[in-house]
């Protein structure tokens, strides 16, 4: 049997909007991932240091707050120093379509909006992780 | 109502009935159900709904147990306040806005905080970064509230803050603006929600652990009845626990729990009930689900009045009263083809008023995308000006009573809400099932069958997993540039160097000493924000003397 993918999710920043993120860890757990939640008000620095320590494969970012431009950057810098560069980034939350751009040239892989399906999350989950590890392999 | 052999009767042609529509056609949906899930059947009659009781359980309006609208004349005496939530960037563009609202036929004001100001962090804290008056106004000290209200009479408007944790401050702040303005206490109007307790359970916007934040609330409620008596005390909230995914039945249940528990609390500290209960009010979500909404709406108020009389002992009418706030559900608009939103809030803001609300918050259709712009806030109140005058909905009062279907509703919801009670209190009551994660759990439970409802299709949501277009969206997104941030920041510095530093910190001190002891931290609180002591210093304050709250993390 193929090992479980790992994933943390975390509320970074002040928002306390969590239905989404605790629908979306819910739903994960469903597809047989392993789901880490963080809980609320994490900063960069304690969710950068779960992600290694937990040793996943994904990090899923929520931020309904509209703080996200300050947000997912510090975490993938954080990330990137700390050793953490081959971990996928996705996120989501309440992002307007030029910040998404601007935030998957700085290194988010993903990013859902409102109307997203768990399955759509679980497939890019899924499919991003195994090209992952494929990539991995070939190396 | 009926006769008895009337309703045999009735049964029995209903069961023939049931019988034949087999010879038609299938359904086509394999469920009806409401918003909550909920089966619904495909006909209510008399036969549907208790018949006893008529006077008891529906009476008159303004009567017990106000199940038809707490005022005798409602709508005729007194339209719903039409306030649309707003609050934006710094005090000066939040100003603006509330001129521009005034001036478009807006009756009262309504204050969005920004994150930092709602968790009790000045602008210039490290944890600010980012969120600086991204989801409302930043205030940090007396000279930000002195300008958001600038050139507005305060003895001539009402005013809703929509803060929690900090509420005393906030509150504090409003008066000391009252009094640079020239106007005593006694004079003031408006609402603080202050509901802390569906912070712990919804919104997760907290700061102090429950006891103190009770003890900072009945503080607040005994300075209220003392010196601001017109004031609003707690919007006690279901708005919040519905966006987070309850269904209606939780969202009334957990609400009406809330707020027997600050009864409970403000009467352990020996306060009146008479005396506190008529300024408590409530705020509740306009979901989809016309009837759903408008028959627990109708619930609440019978609940609410026959446990404030009979189980708390509340003798003046005023204390029965469930009087609400309510806004259209947040949670129900889409980010794909967002003009679809105005049809969405028109017809949640038409169950609101069929419900007999006392005020009405219209969402505007960007919002999923970002703060609101100009237009479409003009547009959302345009809708509630539309239903006031055009619809005739508010003509005659509870039109929808004697509905089999809204009074079967009514009933059901009630005995949903009365059955939580009992669970709330065998677990050992709103405290403990916090603590415990009960509400949360519970809600959680409630976002994801609804979430799974929708991707299963059982449920359609247009233009999300129902008529799906490939489309650009159009709509001007309103930005807050990061400037602003740096504004505020910049004004904070420039305050802390002019004020009384000395000041400041005696009178933080004896904030202190009052939070140590028995003191009314209000009282406390307001000596600070006269002389300009900041949000995050006087929460830095209480801190350490109250401790902060920590959520375990589940989901």
């Amino acid at each position: 049997m193929a090992e479980k993918i790992r994933v943390l999710l975390a509320k970074p920043g002040l928002d306390g909007h969590d239905r989404g993120v605790k629908v979306v860890a819910a739903a994960l757990r469903d597809a047989g991932m392993e789901v880490i939640y963080t809980g609320l008000r994490q900063t960069p620095e304690q969710i950068v240091t779960a992600a290694i320590q937990e040793d996943v494969d994904v990090v899923g970012v929520s931020i309904l707050s509209g703080a996200h431009m300050t947000l997912f950057p510090a975490i993938v810098d954080l990330l990137r120093q700390r050793g953490g560069g081959d971990k996928l980034i996705f996120g989501g939350g309440i992002i307007p379509d030029d910040d998404i751009a601007a935030l998957e040239k700085a290194g988010v892989s993903k990013l859902f909006t409102p109307g997203a399906s768990t399955v759509e999350i679980i497939d890019w989950v899924t499919r991003a992780v195994a090209a992952k590890k494929n990539d991995e392999k070939l190396l | 109502m009926f006769d008895k052999s009337f309703l045999e009767e009735l049964r029995e042609r209903r069961r023939q009935w049931d019988a034949e529509k087999d010879k038609f056609a299938q359904n086509a949906r394999p469920r009806y159900m409401t918003v909550s899930g909920d089966d619904v059947d495909i006909l209510y009659g008399p036969e549907s709904v208790d018949q006893s009781g008529y006077l008891d359980k529906i009476g008159f309006p303004g009567q017990y147990p106000y199940t038809r609208g707490v005022h005798h004349s409602m709508y005729r005496g007194r339209m719903w306040t039409m306030r649309q939530f707003s609050g934006m960037g710094t005090a000066r563009q939040t100003n603006e806005r509330y001129h521009y609202l005034l001036k478009q036929g807006q009756t009262g004001l309504s204050v969005a905080f920004d994150l930092p100001t709602l968790m009790g962090y000045d602008s210039d804290h490290q944890r600010s970064m980012g969120e600086i008056c991204k989801c409302g106004v930043a205030v940090d000290t007396l000279a930000d509230m002195e300008i958001i209200f600038d050139g507005i009479d305060l003895s001539k408007i009402s005013t809703s803050m929509t803060i929690n944790a900090p509420a005393s401050i906030l509150l504090a702040m409003y008066v000391a603006v009252g009094e640079k303005q020239g106007i005593a206490s006694h004079k003031l109007t408006g609402t603080l929600q202050n509901d802390i307790l569906k912070e712990y359970i919804a919104q997760k916007e907290w700061v102090f652990p429950p006891e103190p934040s009770i003890r900072l609330i009945t503080d607040l409620m005994d300075f209220c009845a003392r010196h601001i008596p017109k004031w609003n005390t707690i919007s006690i909230s279901g708005y919040h626990i519905r966006e987070a995914g309850a269904t209606a039945a939780q969202e009334l249940a957990f609400t009406l729990a809330d707020g027997f528990q600050y009864v409970e609390s403000a009467i352990a500290a020996g306060q009146d009930v008479d005396v506190f209960a008529p300024r408590l009010s409530f705020f509740f979500n306009a979901h989809q689900d016309f009837f759903e909404e408008i028959a627990k709406y109708r619930a609440a108020r019978r609940i609410w009045a026959r446990h404030m009389r009979e189980k708390y002992g509340a003798k003046k009418e005023e204390s029965w009263k469930l009087r609400f706030h309510t806004q259209t559900a947040g949670c129900s608009l889409t980010a794909q083809q967002p003009e679809n939103n105005l049809m969405r809030t028109a017809y949640e803001a038409l169950s609101g008023v069929l419900g007999g609300t006392q005020s009405l918050h219209t969402n505007s259709m960007d919002e999923t995308l970002a703060l609101p712009s100009d237009k479409a806030v003009l547009l959302a109140l345009r809708t509630q000006q539309i239903i006031m005058h055009e619809t005739g909905v508010a003509n005659t009062i509870d039109p929808l009573a004697g509905s089999y279907y809204v009074e079967y509703l009514t009933d059901k919801l009630e005995a949903e809400a009365e059955a939580y009670f009992t669970e709330i209190e065998r677990r050992g009551g709103v405290l403990k099932g916090i603590e415990e994660g009960f509400f949360q759990r519970e809600i959680a439970k409630s976002a994801y069958r609804y979430q799974k409802e929708i991707e299963r299709e059982e449920r359609i949501i247009v233009g999300v997993n129902g008529y799906v277009m490939d489309e650009e969206i159009t709509i001007p997104v309103l930005r807050i540039d990061e400037t602003v941030a740096r504004d505020q920041v910049a004004s904070l510095q420039k305050i802390k160097q002019s004020r009384d530093n000395d000041k400041v910190k005696r009178t933080l001190e004896e904030l202190a000493v009052c939070a140590r002891g028995n003191g009314n931290t209000l009282q406390a609180i307001l000596d600070c924000v006269r002389v300009y002591a900041t949000e995050g210093e006087i929460v830095d304050t209480l801190r350490p003397i109250f401790g902060e709250y920590q959520e375990p993390p589940m989901f």
